[in-house]
């Protein structure tokens, strides 16, 4: 009963998506026509249905109702209840329906809240929003039902990649999704906005909170992801350039451009095209992104569709939506006027160099992902990895990280270098004071040596803005720019000194054996049999301690799953403030003795703190924003409430 | 001379191909799982390891990998770089052996070239918009 009111749920918020695309283009020429009043309660109601069919899915997986053809193949009713309702979006189908759901709920909210643009762009924006919307309800009835029956009930599940089955999955998908979906909202704007042809900086406001939310929830995406796959791999990496990971990137790069574009058309009234082009360009590379994951086109953790028709759908909705967003840019691009100029050295300069460099990384990141599956069509295999993509990559990050230190001290519209001499001669010397730093440890390639020396500069740098300020009035929104650009220099740090000062130690060890890595020595204590849920392991007990000093205890595993059968190595970590001793425990090496990998990884857990910090920036900075709003909308409604009394 | 070279290539094909036909259930080769001696060497082959596919996983270089076959490769690399020979002369043989594919530093070829020119090209574009939007009379 419970798959079929989902079902039901979900066609129905199909057909109200419809409506909602109809009304919306019948009424957005002719404003005054009774269907207008449709377009906001359709959108409502269709959140709520489409959250109606999700809930019915997460039902269906707590229970482990086996009737249904896609619990059955992903879940297991000896699993904890926190992965079988992680499993809901941990495979294709359940992941569309996640993803059409928080897009349905964000129209929704749209469609509640929003009353700032002229009523025209908003019904432009909320029917792009439909439009969208019903590609992926297409997609899910028609060739991705996640509430179809068995013929038969089966008697067990077939269970859940291992791989999966971790607390990072609960929050992972959905983290991505959130900003994906973001971006379909300013996507929506940025169509709704060509529509009606009214690209102002009240539009860029709108539309600011809804970027900065996604980006928020990239950013938090792509450092969990990053983080996951550094502990749970088991090798100690924590980014490889894989296409999966650049798809998430992709995205992130052009929602970074995007909220600083939006930024200077909210402040200045610049740059209009550029902020819509952007906004096009986001969602396409959440579509992108989508597309690559999901079609099966490559190999990995993320692709359950194998399935070309699949495949093929997605391309298709691919084609439509970028496609047509730029056949509309394009006939609608020239009739929006550019907006107000500046110069070079001028805030606006420096985030033109900003948006200048991303694009360009967004690029080079989009043909070193895309190439490999380009040539493959043509029976040629290539790939192309860090080696690639580090240096081409650091050409733009380079001069792009060079403007952060001084961009945001620059003033609006025209200034010159002179009023910032003293700050520029500050940052000078904090990366002068790095340069000798590492002059003196030396042992450095010049990538992670630039990282260091630029990590300091921008640290310095993005703290100036500070300076001379009273700390207490300064507005939220400058808190968060200070703290995400301190963020950025955190987490180059972490990743220079990752790939400067690793020390990696394999050894085959005896029980009682000890070694040394790096500042740290090792003990192999015992190694010990042990069963969990679903799984047994070899669980090595290691005694470590840091120069000499206290005791510590680390557990590594190596696990071995029976639903489905799969070896996984589960490492050990031990975290100090300057960097994380990581241990794995490998196969039986022979006469007693076990295969140990140790890696000392001075600063790496910096490389994530940054990454948070760069989105408490964010979230700073939508608080900001948001209470600003709030602020002058209730200002502006005394004004018009003591107008009318004054009228009457 | 090119009939000493290619019976060169050929013993070196034969020589090498020995490890790689090891089958899973025997020991792992010596330095697949244990370090070089000298720290410096280590570090060389360390750095090739990274920038290798293991052909058999899911976008894994043959240094993070569990695979026999990276495994191997990684007894290869190490051997060959405790031999003396030179990281690029070891990929350039490896992309000779098992295809541009092993190789994560795609070289500049007829097919592979549009990676190198893109850059280039972003980086006039980038500096022309720089220039129209500034460079002329104010």
């Amino acid at each position: 009963m419970i798959a079929e009111i989902g079902l039901a749920a979900l066609w129905l918020a199909f057909a109200l998506a419809l409506l909602q695309l109809a009304a919306g283009v019948m009424a957005v020429n002719n404003p005054d026509t009774p269907l207008a009043a449709l377009v906001r309660p359709v959108a409502s109601v269709q959140a709520v249905l489409c959250a109606l069919a999700f809930g019915a899915l997460l039902l269906l997986f707590a229970r482990t109702d086996l009737s249904v053809s896609l619990v059955a193949a992903n879940s297991h009713s000896a699993k904890p209840l926190i992965f079988k309702l992680a499993g809901a979006w941990g495979n294709h189908e359940g992941s569309m329906l996640l993803w059409v759901t928080v897009m349905a709920i964000a129209g929704g909210l749209i469609a509640i809240i929003e009353r700032r643009l002229p009523e025209r762009t908003m019904i432009a924006t909320l029917s792009a929003q439909a439009f969208v919307g019903l590609g992926f309800y297409a997609f899910l009835l028609f060739s991705s039902n996640p509430f179809e029956r068995l013929p038969q009930p089966v008697p067990e599940g077939m269970g859940l990649n291992p791989l999966l089955q971790d607390i990072g999955l609960a929050f992972h998908p959905p983290t991505l999704y959130f900003g994906y979906v973001g971006l379909s909202v300013a996507f929506s704007f940025a169509v709704g906005a060509l529509i009606t042809r009214q690209v102002t900086p009240d539009f860029a406001r709108v539309m600011r909170p809804w970027i900065l939310g996604a980006w928020i929830f990239l950013t938090l995406g792509i450092t969990a992801g990053s983080y996951w796959a550094y502990y749970e791999l088991g090798w100690g990496g924590w980014w490889f350039w894989d296409p999966v990971e650049n798809a998430s990137l992709m995205p992130w790069l052009a929602a970074t451009a995007l909220l600083h574009s939006v930024s200077v058309l909210a402040s200045r009234d610049a740059l209009r095209t550029w902020t819509i082009m952007l906004g096009v360009v986001a969602f396409s590379m959440s579509m992108i992104g989508t597309f690559l994951v999901r079609s099966g086109i490559l190999t990995s953790v993320h692709a359950f569709a194998v399935d070309p028709e699949r495949g093929s759908f997605i391309l298709a909705l691919l084609a439509i939506y970028i496609g047509g967003a730029l056949v509309l840019f394009a006939l609608r691009a020239n009739t929006v006027a550019e907006g107000q100029r500046f110069s070079i050295v001028s805030r606006e300069g420096a985030l033109v160099v900003n948006n200048v460099a991303l694009s360009a990384i967004l690029g080079i990141v989009l043909l070193g992902t895309l190439y490999p599956l380009f040539t493959e069509a043509f029976g040629v295999k290539v790939s192309v990895g860090p080696p690639y993509f580090n240096p081409v990559s650091a050409i733009f990050v380079v001069p792009m990280l060079v403007v952060l230190c001084v961009g945001p001290l620059l003033r609006w519209r025209h200034d010159s270098m002179k009023r910032i001499r003293p700050s520029l001669i500050t940052v000078g010397l904090a990366v002068l004071a790095a340069l000798a730093a590492a002059l003196i440890i030396g042992g450095t390639d010049l990538l992670p040596f630039i990282g260091i020396l630029l990590s300091a500069g921008v640290a310095v740098g993005s703290l100036l803005p500070l300076r001379g300020r009273s700390l207490r009035r300064l507005p939220l929104a400058v808190w968060g720019m200070v703290v995400a650009h301190f963020g950025i220099a955190v987490a180059l740090f972490g990743m220079a000194a990752d790939s400067a000062f690793t020390q990696e130690e394999l050894v085959a060890a005896q029980i009682g054996q000890s070694t040394t890595v790096g500042p740290w020595s090792v003990t192999l204590d015992d190694v010990e049999p042990i069963a969990g849920p679903n799984w047994t392991a070899l669980e090595g007990r290691l005694l470590v301690s840091y120069k000499g000093g206290a005791l510590y205890e680390l557990d590594p595993q190596s696990r071995n799953f029976w639903t489905p059968f799969q070896q996984t190595s589960e490492s050990a970590l031990l975290t100090r403030w300057n960097g994380q001793l990581y241990a794995v425990i490998g196969d039986d090496a022979g006469q007693g003795r076990w295969q140990l990998r140790l890696w000392w990884k001075p600063f790496v857990t910096w490389i994530w703190y940054g990454g948070v910090l760069i989105a408490l920036g964010g979230f700073l900075s939508l608080i900001g924003r948001v209470a600003v709003d709030l602020r002058r909308r209730s200002a502006e409604r005394r004004i018009a409430q003591r107008h009318e009394e004054a009228v009457s | 001379m090119a009939r000493v070279l290619s019976l060169l290539a050929v013993l070196a094909v034969l020589l090498g191909a020995l490890p790689l036909q090891a089958q899973n259930d025997l020991p792992p080769a010596p330095y697949a799982y244990k370090q070089l001696d000298d720290p410096a060497q280590e570090a060389a082959a360390q750095k090739l390891m990274e920038t290798l596919r293991c052909l058999k996983c899911q976008s894994q270089s043959i240094a993070d990998s569990d695979a026999p076959m990276a495994g191997d490769m990684r007894h290869q690399v190490r051997s060959r770089i405790a031999a003396g020979e030179d990281p690029e002369a070891i990929r350039s043989w490896l992309i000779d052996r098992y295809g541009d594919y092993v190789s994560y530093a795609p070289r500049v070829t007829a097919t592979t070239w549009p990676l190198f020119a893109l850059p280039l090209v972003l980086l006039a574009l980038g500096l022309l918009i720089m220039l129209r939007r500034f460079g002329g009379p104010k």
